[in-house]
């Protein structure tokens, strides 16, 4: 208990860092996921190309890896000197994007054909497919995998506080080298990151009620 | 190409059109490359010299030792969690509410925190010395929770049936267990249980965080400690130890589809699992190996939920 009371404010730092590069990371995935996702699926070759290569790439790398490229080889290509914060952001979030959007189109493929034969057959344009029929029961089928992802992107998040993001590894490392046992350590941290993959979970759990769709 | 659910096949106009946007698409992917490597030429990374390094015998020497390390961490890891995963399957599905119990608390705690937390615990509290054991031992307890679960969902795959009819013949519970379930579990489930193999091989690079000098760690010792015209090689070392990962990966990655494949053709009437990575976590209760409708063939992606009854979203044939 006192670990905790004693470094009240650093915790507290910790775990708004972790809130907050996971928000800003999943945004990154789900923009850029998605992006890959229609790449994927669209009628031109190239970028379907591009598309898996992104995914192959991007899933056969390991994060720590991805972290190093962007902590040591992004810099380089674009400018000197962006913060941590935004280049472990950057690494999670493209790492997560190929997830994101394996699991988009997958649930693109899970709308059966037939049901976009029948929109067109009774007259409905492309956009009025996509709209009305396509997309929701594509979401639908989206939310529970999105959801496991975004509460993976929250534990791999640890990895930018060994980069020097402020989060709730960073603490637990602090904490250990100012002598701290471990065991409560642990346990803080532990249940900082529970109460924000709770939170995921529960948030998506609403969303999934409230787009159920009848199959 | 085959039909969508979002285009029609194109027609003359649609086909001029994406040949239009695949020469821009092209243009542009070339461009944000060769744009990459001209910025990267003109810091003087793409330098000969950088390059250069990997002829030393001593950094070669280095990389090798790296990478029998990240094996070694690996074998350990693999063996450690599929061990822990079978105990834990076999422990959720226990008749004995206490087994159960304790076994899905460990689960549902280990699966829901980050590895390089537990790993980091692990290293500070109990095995600072021994940081290859630390990172084999936190590997393994996280990716055992993964791979239990796979199990489970593998068990609850196999029909009802099959252990109803063991029973009959007056087979054990740990019989049925051994000789039926859980080698039907085993096969329906192994594209998956080597894509978590492949997650594990991946996360053995959270040894640098602890000292242990695999792969990423000697990655980092070479760059930052050989300085060559007066630059550290970073570019040139992560692209090297960067093919070595992604190669390893590949390796097991198609393994598990070509599995995943093979096990399509046969007809056993247990549905064989997608060869699906997890990012992280798998949600066996939201029917993660829900196989899709038909029209998914190919996906392999994370299943619907929707039609993942009891976790095993199994089709009948």
């Amino acid at each position: 208990m006192n670990v905790l009371l004693d470094n009240f404010p650093e915790f507290r730092d910790g775990f708004i860092g972790t809130v907050s590069i996971t928000a800003v990371s999943s945004v990154i995935a789900l923009v850029l996921g998605v992006v890959i996702a229609g790449f994927r699926v669209s009628p031109v070759p190239p970028l379907r190309y591009f598309g898996t290569t992104w995914v192959t790439l991007m899933r056969n790398t390991p994060l720590t890896l991805l972290f190093l490229i962007f902590f040591f080889v992004v810099p380089e290509i674009l400018f000197p000197g962006m913060s941590p914060f935004v280049l472990g952001s950057l690494a999670l979030g493209f790492y997560t994007s190929s997830f994101v959007c394996e699991a988009v189109r997958s649930g693109i493929n899970t709308v059966p054909l037939g049901q976009a034969e029948a929109a067109r057959s009774i007259g409905m344009t492309f956009a009025q497919t996509l709209r009305i029929v396509v997309l929701p029961q594509a979401t639908r089928t989206v939310i529970a995998p999105l959801s496991s992802i975004f509460i993976a992107l929250t534990k791999n998040s640890a990895i930018a506080g060994a980069f020097s993001v402020a989060e709730l590894f960073g603490w637990q490392k602090l904490m250990s080298d100012k002598g701290y046992d471990i065991v409560p350590v642990f346990i803080w941290v532990a249940l900082g990151y529970l109460v924000v993959t709770f939170t995921i979970s529960g948030l998506f759990r609403l969303l999934e009620r409230r787009m159920e769709v009848a199959r | 190409m085959s039909a969508s659910v979002l285009y029609d096949a194109p027609g003359p106009k649609a086909v001029v059109r994406n040949r239009l946007y695949a020469v821009i698409g092209t243009l542009a992917i070339a461009a944000l490359i060769g744009v990459s490597l001209l910025r990267l030429a003109e810091k003087g990374h793409l330098a000969p010299e950088m390059w250069d390094i990997f002829n030393y015998a001593g950094i070669r020497q280095n990389i090798a030792d790296a990478l029998v390390a990240t094996l070694k961490a690996f074998g350990l890891a693999a063996v450690g969690s599929l061990v822990l995963g079978v105990l834990l399957a076999v422990g959720r599905l226990s008749d004995h509410k206490p087994v159960r119990w304790v076994a899905t608390t460990f689960i549902e705690l280990f699966r829901s925190l980050p590895l390089l937390i537990t790993i980091y615990a692990i290293w500070v509290g109990f095995l600072t010395d021994y940081s290859m054991w630390a990172l084999a031992a936190g590997l393994s307890i996280y990716n055992g929770c993964v791979q239990a679960e796979v199990l489970r969902a593998g068990v609850n795959a196999v029909p009802r049936g099959q252990s109803e009819a063991a029973y009959a013949l007056g087979m054990r519970k740990t019989q049925v267990m051994v000789t039926v379930l859980m080698p039907q579990a085993v096969r329906s489930m192994l594209p998956t249980i080597i894509s978590q193999l492949v997650v594990t091989l991946k996360d053995t690079s959270l040894g640098f965080i602890i000292l242990y000098p695999e792969l990423l760690q000697t990655a980092r010792l070479i760059a930052s400690n050989t300085l060559v015209n007066e630059q550290y090689p970073y570019v040139s070392t992560i692209t090297v130890i960067g093919t070595i990962y992604i190669a390893l990966c590949l390796l097991l990655s198609s393994l598990a589809t070509w599995i995943e494949k093979r096990g399509r053709r046969a007809k056993t009437g247990i549905a064989v699992a997608p060869a699906v990575q997890a990012p992280g976590t798998i949600d066996a209760t939201a029917g993660t190996f829900g196989i899709p409708g038909p029209d998914a063939g190919g996906a392999g992606g994370a299943g619907t939920g929707a039609d993942g009854a009891g976790g095993g979203g199994v089709t009948q044939n």
